[in-house]
């Protein structure tokens, strides 16, 4: 199993705990990774809604990198690269103008781009290429007594959806699950962070926040585990916006790669969870089996 | 008869069809080139061919211009064919020396270009100008018909079918494949828009298929095999056991009561699994045929299916001296003979779990419509009580239309019937809760006699109706109000913004789809479907219970969704259609046998092909004979036969290679 990484702008800045997390976790299953060589800008949200054509560009030159490279399966961990990417995919072989614009673009700088890169999230290839068996294996800290509220965000079931239910999906369910996690039922575990908006029309953005926020404390949840960067830096920011508008309410979110890394016994610090603004602590209670009590003192240590 | 190398003298006929093929193909040009073809005495075009001014112009033109050939070019010769055939046959020439070329559905329906399309035509033209110098008179052969009729499904299709056809004095086989016949409608509680109770005006109709002398009622039972042609089809039935011999039970169900299980314990499949039933029972009160039968997944008598005799047996002995139960029964099949065949396997409700997020499985108050059916039913498992499953009673109910249906994503049909069933369901949860009832719905849809009146009358009882299509149904609260309700989603379409509305109860306003084994049965009876799988009938408007096998006949929802009233007027015109043929008492088959020539060298290749058993080998003559009864003109034999000598009537060697000349050549 090996495949093209391609990181994007935020796993290498603001998201960089996702990669921190994402890179050991996969090293540890025996996922080979090669950083795509001379990536570019995905052309993501504000591209896209400026110049479709020059963002379909954009993103077809990494796509057309990953089939030169030999490893043409291209793995986007971010929710916003993963969506583009996949939708340059489909603007090229459902618009023959569009096609046209990206073949003579990429003409211009010696690529080719044949449109069969399959593009590929991390969720989805742990879970039908690696496979839950192979990962509970690697499970030596059961996160027993954990409870996940696990939130998938807008972009990577749709409009595309490649490998979960649309409406329902349950990879990242079904993932936590394995590593001994409880996962609450969170029925807004599609609905939309707000990321956008939470600069542009503030009161709007954080009523989505805390409306996430809350259902996930309602329903008991520890934290809420996340597969995108701009969720993550979201629903973990603006706490205090939410606590002056709305009232206290403080639930940490993570990448779900972080809690592989705790249940595969990887050291916390190594996988970027000091570097979120609400921490994320867990205790489990006392009469828990030792194990627990190690990723406890694991967490502890952060 | 006349011999090809006679004088051939051709009329051919071009037919505007109003505009449907004078807009696409200039029928004058048409009729002018193929006029000076060689052999065509006459060449004219006209506005309506099928019209009577039409066919007495090919009658008149015969006599007056001694024609011996006739070739029109209109339409499908599925439509007309038999026409101008008669047409001709009246003028005094056999009926097959005519040849009927489609420029309709092949030609103008199909193109834009008006050039191209009147040179299709002409091609089209030209190819059966040369063929039908070919043409040879034959006789018409005529094959009696079975009386017996089949009709395969016992809902209230098949119901009014079989009734229609016993009381006029033929003998029937309803075969059915639940234990029961009543189908889908049996289960509902009243019927829209006038209210009548399902089971009042259904069940009489069942007793008196039970009853009837002239109907045979295997229930628990299907149709595996199907053989034959129009009039003389052989059937093969396969009888599931019920463990019940259906002679001697009485149907006194002391069986039930002294079953070994005290109390019902399995999901009961009539009350959609709202109820329990025991191993040993019946579907419902009405059912019919009054017997019991024995479901040997849960009898303790069998393990898996399998008979172990380990249960104690106490309704053997409540049986007693009827000694109907005989848990060594087997799977039975019985052949059949019978001239025509009524298909009314009727529909599947729409599986709600293909659709997530209206919650269903997920939010135990989250209801399919048949469901509710049962629930409001007197005889349902709660009596008529609108029980929630979490055993509080309803204040507030979400009816969320047009579920899997109107839909790319599902089905894109509409299903007809769900806008007028929520409205009754939505009178009758109003009657039975006095809960606010909200419908939720992209277009009401209620054109039937009576139904706009019904709609009205709902907007007088109080019951909202919101228009939009629902988003979701979640347990995500957002006010102190909403907490413990589920909550609808939706775009009001009508205020123009989103709403959030708090109930108790929902209920899934689920569509119709063809039935699951859909293409089984299509297959079994050489059927066709349309792209959604339901059963395609012959033409849409003329022939909607016919299909393209003849002596099969649809009716009901396996057509498409329809209500009971349409489906009991098409299920009368079915059993009408069927009538024609039974009282006819014979059919016309089309002369395209295959004959053996005598220069047949008798190598037997041919026997084992034949798909029908009609070739045989003749010692005396060691050559080849085949049985014209039971030729179906397939063609296999004569394409297969090494040293050519096989013709085939209506199909002969010079006739088509004739045709293909004709169409590529200029």
């Amino acid at each position: 199993m090996k495949y093209s990484y391609f990181p994007g702008c935020s796993l290498k800045g603001l998201g960089r705990a996702y990669e921190e997390s994402l890179l050991p976790v996969m090293k540890h299953l025996g996922v080979e990774l090669q950083e795509l060589d001379d990536w570019n800008c995905c052309g993501a949200t504000a591209y896209m809604a400026v110049d479709e054509a020059k963002a379909c560009v954009l993103a077809a030159r990494n796509l057309a990198l990953a089939e030169r490279s030999g490893n043409p399966q291209i793995m986007a961990p971010c929710a916003a690269c993963y969506l583009v990417l996949n939708k340059t995919k489909h603007y090229f072989h459902d618009y023959p103008a569009m096609k046209a614009t990206i073949d003579r673009a990429l003409a211009a700088v010696g690529l080719t781009y044949a449109g069969d890169t399959p593009v590929r999230h991390p969720l989805d290839i742990l879970l039908n290429d690696v496979g839950i068996e192979a990962i509970k294996q690697k499970v030596v800290r059961p996160l027993q007594g954990l409870k996940v509220a696990s939130y998938y965000g807008c972009q990577i079931v749709r409009p595309y959806a490649t490998f979960d239910d649309q409406n329902n999906p349950t990879s990242m369910d079904r993932l936590l699950e394995a590593l001994g996690a409880t996962v609450v039922r969170y029925p807004l575990k599609t609905k939309c962070c707000g990321g956008s908006l939470t600069g542009t029309v503030p009161e709007a953005g954080i009523r989505m926040v805390y409306i996430l926020l809350n259902e996930a404390r309602k329903r008991g949840a520890d934290c809420l585990a996340t597969v995108c960067p701009l969720c993550q830096f979201n629903l973990d920011a603006y706490h205090a916006q939410v606590r002056a508008e709305y009232g206290d309410v403080i639930v940490p979110t993570v990448y779900f790669t972080q809690l592989m890394g705790l249940a595969f016994g990887l050291p916390a610090k190594q996988l970027g969870l000091h570097r979120a603004a609400v921490p994320f602590r867990w205790r489990p209670a006392p009469p828990e089996a030792p194990q627990v009590a190690a990723v406890a003192a694991a967490l502890g240590s952060i | 008869m006349v011999s090809p190398k006679q004088d051939i003298r051709i009329g051919f006929y071009v037919c505007h069809c109003g505009h449907n093929i004078a807009s696409m193909v200039d029928c004058p040009a048409v009729a002018e080139y193929v006029g000076q073809l060689p052999g065509v005495v006459l060449s004219r075009d006209y506005k309506y061919m099928c019209s009577d001014p039409g066919q007495e112009l090919i009658q008149k033109d015969i006599a007056e211009f001694d024609l011996n050939r006739v070739v029109v070019a209109s339409c499908s010769p599925l439509l007309h064919e038999h026409t101008f055939r008669n047409a001709v046959a009246a003028g005094g020439l056999n009926p097959f020396l005519f040849h009927m070329v489609n420029i309709r559905e092949h030609d103008s329906w199909v193109h834009t270009d008006r050039q191209e399309a009147t040179a299709k035509a002409k091609g089209l033209a030209r190819a059966a100008i040369v063929r039908v110098a070919h043409a040879k008179s034959l006789p018409v052969k005529k094959v009696p018909i079975h009386p017996d009729v089949l009709v395969v499904g016992g809902g209230i299709a098949g119901i009014h079918a079989a009734l229609t056809l016993a009381n006029a004095g033929k003998k029937v086989f309803l075969v059915e494949r639940e234990p029961s016949i009543g189908g889908h409608m049996a289960r509902f509680d009243k019927t829209f828009p006038t209210l009548d109770c399902a089971a009042c005006i259904l069940t009489p109709k069942m007793s008196e298929v039970g009853a009837h002398p002239n109907i045979t009622l295997w229930s628990y039972s299907d149709v595996v095999k199907m053989d034959g042609y129009v009039g003389n089809y052989t059937v093969t039935v396969r009888r599931q056991p019920r463990y019940i011999n259906e002679e001697l039970c009485t149907g006194c169900q002391e069986c039930i009561g002294n079953c070994i299980y005290k109390e019902p314990k399995f999901p009961d499949e009539f009350n959609e699994g709202l109820g329990k039933r025991k191993p040993v029972y019946i579907s419902f009160p009405q059912a019919t045929p009054q017997v019991v039968l024995i479901d040997p997944e849960v009898c303790l008598n069998f393990r898996h299916g399998v008979l172990t005799d380990k249960c104690k047996k106490t309704c053997v002995e409540a049986c007693g001296d009827r000694k109907a139960i005989d848990f060594t029964q087997k799977v039975e099949t019985r052949e059949i003979k019978v001239g025509t065949i009524i298909v009314a396997t009727g529909f599947k409700p729409f599986d709600v779990k293909r659709i997530p997020q209206y919650g269903y499985g997920s939010y135990p108050n989250v209801y399919t419509a048949l469901e509710v059916e049962r629930l409001v039913n007197a005889s349902g498992p709660t009596s008529g009580d609108v029980i929630l499953r979490d055993g509080r009673h309803p204040q507030a109910i979400a009816i969320i239309h047009c579920v899997g249906s109107r839909d790319k994503k599902t089905n894109r049909w509409c299903s007809r019937v769900c806008c007028m069933y929520s409205m009754k369901l939505a009178h009758l949860l109003k009657e039975h809760t006095g809960a606010e009832i909200y419908n939720f719905y992209i277009d009401i849809r209620a054109p039937g006699k009576g139904y706009e009146e019904f709609y009205d009358k709902l907007n007088e009882e109080g019951v909202h109706f919101i228009r939009g299509r629902v988003g979701e149904v979640t347990d995500w609260a957002m006010t102190p109000e909403e907490e413990g309700k589920l909550v609808i989603r939706v775009e009001d379409t009508l205020a123009g913004f989103v709403r959030r509305i708090p109930v108790d109860m929902v209920v899934l306003a689920t569509g119709l789809e063809p039935q699951a084994d859909s293409q089984d049965v299509r297959r079994l009876f050489n059927m066709s479907c349309g792209t959604e799988g339901f059963f395609l009938e012959r033409h849409p408007k003329l022939a909607p219970v016919n299909t393209f096998t003849d002596g099969i006949f649809i009716a009901g929802c396996c057509q498409g969704p329809r209500d009971i009233p349409d489906t009991v007027a098409q299920a009368g015109a079915a059993a009408a259609e069927a009538m024609v043929l039974i009282d006819k008492g014979y059919i016309e088959q089309e002369p395209n046998t295959a004959y053996i020539q005598p220069d047949c060298s008798g190598c037997k290749s041919c026997i084992p092909l034949c798909p029908y058993t009609a070739i045989a080998f003749d010692a005396t003559t060691q050559k080849a004979v085949i049985n014209e009864a039971l030729c179906k003109g397939c063609g296999t034999c004569v394409a297969a036969c090494p040293s050519g000598s096989i013709g085939q009537n209506l199909f002969e060697d010079d006739e088509i290679f004739s045709e293909i000349d004709g169409l590529l050549t200029n």
